[in-house]
């Protein structure tokens, strides 16, 4: 019977996902119609260049914007998940352990100095920047929340000391925005609002190979995380390596959460919402929360694109002001009706 | 089958447990007793594996505790412990599932299917399988905990004996469940010769009706260990309880 219900959220959403995509993939500043997706893919698969001009928007610009839409969105569910998880706690993001601050740093740092040095690297150094700088926050997060007694380290403790790095890289990013001149300040703003404006093939397949990648991963840590909600002594008495476990899924979550942040800038909420939404339909065996989670994720991301392209078309938004103002209000309206105990 | 050799455990110099040597044969319910604050369950902690004593050894059929890997031990040995904070919205029969999580790989098997029914019908919670745990009154919620570690420990393990660690088990459960799962418990080793159960209650009613041993505990030192109706003496518990009590306890 239970069996039979996730399958059933599985396909409605996997179908609702298509037809958001293709919807994404017609909408926007210029509309693109059936014939021209359907000459697109041609043009894709034989491998031969369009010549219509709808077609090359279809393929160059389009196409890429809703696969990233995809994966970023399904990164960053799966990572809200794994944090929930690991922190035995509803109300965490996957960017609380200091991974979307770091980013958003490194970003500034590129933005500022390449703008300073009048360097022109190529289109690869903002994600790297970005990537690194996800990491090496979470890293050191990881590292100062060890306690030095009896090397432990404490759910709690890597919590508290996230708040804190988070708050340090942060006035890091303010620091950055105020000496850079004003182009640049837009530029870090604009970032940290999120956009899947930029996506291109290239940076295209390292996310898709990498969240696929981290998914995959995750799903192997789904019976450890079950387990660890009796809390980390019970856990333990059914086999489960703590310490092990807690490395393993920070790591899988960092690099997941960087790349993805790298590539489109700071997106809030989804990883926070996402996964309330799922165990409220269907509870929290982890298991269907990574996989339906990936889903979605991927179809809240594509809406909010969406959203953000036809609002003020045929300007649009970044996409991080989108899901805030979806996420802000059923975020309250679900703590409102579950009855979470903490 | 648990042997403790003059084990201590202190924390920022205030011993836990002070010296504790005994031994619990196999196949047997040996329940520790105690006050509040006497060391009971960190002696189980102790037996878990959870805390390592700071002097002292513990030995598992002869071997030596922290020597078992702890994924083989989830194998033979499961624990109930106090203090289960789960605050996610879980069905009963996902959190009875978890006590099968050491024996399979990926997914469950029809035989850990088999045995979770099995489990949730020896404690009568067949009917609320499909409920979300969180709305379960405190009593159910040790039920269906009840039900997890016999999961975990239902089948023999070939080469291995069985080892149930109980910390405070019938807390939340009237007196109806409290008798009807020592019961149960009983019944349940008759069949499973190799079960051997160490737990702590606060009943001296139910120790001396279902306990091969008893294990009086005081101030972190072990008082007497040994047959009911040697421990449960009227000096005994007076000595730890300071309780005047009529008669010796009657193993009825």
């Amino acid at each position: 019977m239970k069996q039979n219900k996730t399958k059933i959220i599985g396909v409605i959403l996997l179908i609702l996902l298509i037809i958001l995509s293709v919807l994404s993939a017609k909408f926007g500043a210029v509309k693109i119609s059936n014939q021209e997706i359907w000459n697109g893919f041609l043009h894709l698969f034989s491998g031969t260049a369009p010549s219509a001009l709808n077609e090359r928007i279809f393929i160059q610009i389009r196409l890429p914007r809703v696969i990233m839409g995809v994966f970023v969105g399904a990164a960053l569910a799966v990572g809200g998940v794994l944090m929930q998880a690991l922190f035995r706690n509803p109300i965490v993001e996957p960017g609380l352990v200091g991974t979307s601050s770091g980013a958003a740093f490194g970003a500034a740092l590129y933005f500022v100095l390449g703008a300073t040095f009048g360097l022109q690297l190529g289109e690869w150094i903002l994600p790297l920047a970005a990537c690194l700088g996800g990491i090496l926050s979470t890293a050191l997060v990881f590292y100062l929340s060890q306690s030095k007694k009896n090397n432990k380290t404490a759910v709690i403790s890597i919590l508290l000391t996230g708040i804190a790095i988070n708050a340090l890289f942060l006035s890091g990013v303010g620091f950055l925005s105020y000496i850079a001149r004003d182009p640049q300040a837009r530029s870090i703003t604009f970032w940290n609002l999120g956009t899947l404006s930029g996506a291109y093939w290239e940076g295209l397949y390292f996310v898709i190979s990498i969240t696929v990648l981290c998914i995959l991963l995750s799903l192997r840590f789904s019976k450890q995380l079950n387990a660890l909600m009796l809390g980390e002594q019970e856990a333990k008495m059914l086999g489960v390596e703590i310490r092990q476990l807690k490395i393993k899924v920070l790591l899988v979550n960092v690099i997941m959460v960087a790349v993805a942040t790298a590539f489109v800038g700071v997106i809030g909420f989804v990883g926070l919402i996402v996964p309330h939404l799922l165990r409220m339909l269907n509870g929290s065996d982890n298991r269907f929360l990574i996989w339906s989670g990936a889903i979605l994720g991927a179809l809240v991301l594509t809406a909010s694109d969406l959203i953000a392209r036809l609002l003020l078309a045929p300007a649009e938004l970044p996409i991080g002001i989108v899901t805030s103002m979806i996420g802000v209000p059923v975020f309250i309206f679900l703590l409102r009706r579950t009855n979470y105990f903490f | 089958m648990v042997e403790l050799n003059n084990i201590s455990y202190s924390i920022k110099g205030k011993h836990l447990t002070n010296g504790v040597s005994a031994n619990f044969e196999k196949g047997m319910i040996h329940l520790i007793l105690g006050p509040n604050g006497a060391g009971k369950s960190t002696l189980i902690k102790l037996i878990s594996g959870e805390h390592h004593p700071n002097a002292g050894s513990i030995k598992i059929e002869e071997q030596n505790l922290q020597d078992i890997p702890l994924k083989t031990h989830a194998k033979f040995r499961a624990v109930l412990s106090q203090n289960l904070a789960l605050s996610f919205p879980l069905s009963v029969k996902e959190v009875v599932m978890m006590g099968r999580y050491p024996h399979f790989e990926g997914k469950a098997t029809t035989l850990d299917d088999e045995i979770c029914v099995k489990a949730m019908q020896l404690f009568d919670i067949h009917e609320m399988q499909n409920r979300n745990y969180l709305s379960l009154s405190g009593g159910e919620k040790q039920r269906v905990q009840f039900a997890r570690v016999f999961a975990q420990i239902w089948q023999a393990v070939p080469g291995k004996s069985r080892l149930l660690l109980l910390d405070e088990p019938l807390t939340f459960l009237d007196i109806y469940y409290q008798y009807d799962l020592m019961k149960k418990i009983r019944d349940f080793m008759v069949v499973n010769a190799d079960l051997t159960i160490i737990g702590v209650v606060h009943d001296l009613n139910i120790a001396a009706k279902y306990a091969d041993t008893i294990l009086l505990m005081d101030d972190a030192k072990l008082v007497k260990h040994g047959a009911n109706q040697e421990v449960l003496t009227k000096e005994n518990i007076y000595t730890v309880f300071k309780v005047e009590v009529e008669n010796r306890f009657e193993v009825v």
